[in-house]
């Protein structure tokens, strides 16, 4: 069973929900950009959460499917179509052989996943296929996917009971995305933390996977503009000496030089994922223990939709 | 253990915590984010699913399911015990270098900030005694200390786009070895034939936090033969 890339996106990546226990080697856990899309889509055809498939960015591709399939769209919709006729997103439908799929340009967000019942079939590189674009590993040699490409699917033998119906997908508001204090919060004097959160920051064309530069009003720290190199969290929120914030994301360095001032929290990553060049939004500081509620929440949402799959 | 070595233990996130050991580089910090990092590396916390070492500090990063504060008594009950234990042992690294010759394009700018001729440099970078802090950063990164402070040579102002595997370089008071081709900024003395990192292998690196290095010099006819196929 397969499908095969007839017209490649703009960024198409093979990702799960990332690569981990290599930090200390260098090599950041990469996996999807919005790893609660990724989770559902995957619950909705019967797959594991962490079961590999496809992200496309901004503008999706054209793919036939070489066998029948059972497949979910999940993230920001897309301008799609099965054989020129209208496809559902968030919803497990499926497909015949030689049918096509055609997705075009986002509708709103920056991603959206396709995700194929029985999982990708790509080898996987300690124990996780997702692509790391920047150090060129994983996924499909390492690369974004290319006209012709084929990958075949459905070998999983520990699928699960689909969803069928699924009638209340999240709704993605990027307007806010809630931070806690970073390592170097007290490096930032009163004026400055309340300048940064003043104002809504506008995402720059210079963004990828890695990061997302940020402009909007310029951060100054009062003590030094580079601190003794340690490690990087996810979602941590650097202010390099020019004062505009880059934002860590899913194929950040493992070690960083720049001062952190907040950190995204763990609930809110996956809006960051759906973030796109000239998309403007806010940071709102909240504390650990309210980011720690955000995030159980969270859980207890996919718990309550993997309930449905049993 | 002195009172003043327990680390401080910080939430960096609500998904990491940053034990930190000082607030400067040095050996004895070193030494210490070395044992530790070394003990949790071979016994491993359930729901930490990446550690980042660095020159005074380890960053545990979380599953979306651990609970934070059970995962920061664990972390913290992990430094007691890896207190007591031994400095792991520190292996020495060689590793061969062709200084100039076709891959030390700025060796002459390190002269000039240096005062030193090109067989000074030389001499210089290869007599030193190097210790790796920590990898990190990108796939393999080493991050060297103890190179000769008179070599200090600032990077260049417009970077490289592309500088290969495997090259030496000095970049301010620090040298280092470029594991994949990548851009850089660096002043390029030389280039060694051996794969610091291995796409292949990825989990077993040439140079691993806590080595000690020394830098030999080789010749042509020695670089071709010991050259590796780099990817």
């Amino acid at each position: 069973m397969s499908l095969e890339i007839l017209r490649a996106g703009l960024q198409t990546t093979i990702q799960d929900l990332g690569r981990f226990g290599v930090a200390h080697l260098g090599i950041s856990a990469s996996g999807a950009s919005d790893n609660l899309a990724m989770r559902i889509g995957n619950l909705i055809v019967g797959n594991p959460e962490n079961t590999t498939a496809i992200e496309m960015t901004l503008t999706g591709d054209k793919v036939l499917f070489h066998s029948n399939a059972f497949i979910a769209l999940a993230g920001s919709k897309f301008k799609i179509d099965l054989d020129e006729k209208p496809f559902p997103f968030w919803s497990g439908t499926y497909i015949s052989a030689g049918q096509v799929l055609t997705i075009g340009p986002t509708l709103k967000g920056a991603r959206c996943y396709l995700c194929v019942r029985g999982g990708l079939q790509v080898k996987k590189i300690i124990n996780s296929a997702s692509t790391h674009l920047t150090s060129r590993m994983g996924g499909l040699n390492g690369s974004i996917l290319k006209k012709g490409d084929r990958i075949a699917f459905g070998n999983l033998d520990k699928v699960i009971q689909p969803i069928n119906n699924m009638e209340n997908y999240p709704y993605t508001d990027t307007t806010t995305i809630r931070v806690t204090k970073g390592l170097q919060w007290d490096w930032f004097d009163n004026q400055n933390r309340k300048l940064f959160f003043q104002k809504a920051y506008q995402v720059s064309t210079l963004s990828n996977r890695m990061g997302l530069r940020l402009s909007g009003e310029s951060i100054l720290s009062s003590k030094a503009n580079e601190i003794i190199t340690e490690g990087m969290p996810l979602g941590a929120i650097q202010i390099p000496g020019n004062g505009q914030p880059i934002l860590s994301f899913v194929e950040h360095q493992t070690t960083g030089g720049y001062p952190k001032l907040a950190n995204v929290i763990s609930a809110d990553l996956y809006k960051v994922g759906q973030l796109k060049s000239g998309d403007n939004f806010k940071f709102q500081l909240i504390d650990f223990p309210e980011a720690e509620k955000a995030r159980l929440e969270q859980e207890n949402y996919i718990l309550s939709l993997k309930a449905h799959c049993i | 253990m002195a009172l003043n070595h327990t680390p401080q233990f910080i939430l960096a996130s609500d998904r990491s915590i940053l034990v930190k050991f000082g607030h400067e580089i040095s050996e004895e910090i070193h030494r210490r984010v070395f044992a530790f990092t070394d003990f949790v590396l071979t016994n491993r916390i359930k729901s930490v699913v990446n550690i980042h070492p660095a020159y005074s500090s380890v960053l545990f990063t979380l599953d979306l399911n651990a609970d934070l504060n059970e995962i920061l008594y664990l972390i913290k009950k992990s430094w007691e015990t890896s207190a007591q234990t031994e400095l792991p042992d520190s292996r020495h690294v060689e590793i061969p270098v062709l200084y100039g010759d076709g891959f030390g394009e700025d060796m002459n700018r390190v002269s000039q900030h240096t005062g030193l001729n090109k067989s000074e440099i030389i001499q210089s970078h290869e007599g030193g005694s190097y210790k790796v802090y920590f990898t990190g950063f990108s796939p393999g990164f080493p991050y060297i200390g103890g190179m000769d402070p008179s070599l200090s040579t600032p990077r260049l102002t417009t970077p490289r786009k592309q500088v290969p595997a495997g090259t030496i370089g000095i970049a301010a008071e620090q040298t280092g070895i470029y594991p994949l081709s990548s851009p850089g900024g660096w002043n390029l003395i030389g280039q060694t034939p051996i794969k610091i990192f291995d796409w292949h292998n990825p989990t077993d690196l040439r140079l691993r936090m806590g080595d000690s290095i020394k830098f030999i010099s080789i010749t042509k006819k020695e670089f071709d033969q010991l050259k590796e196929n780099v990817t």
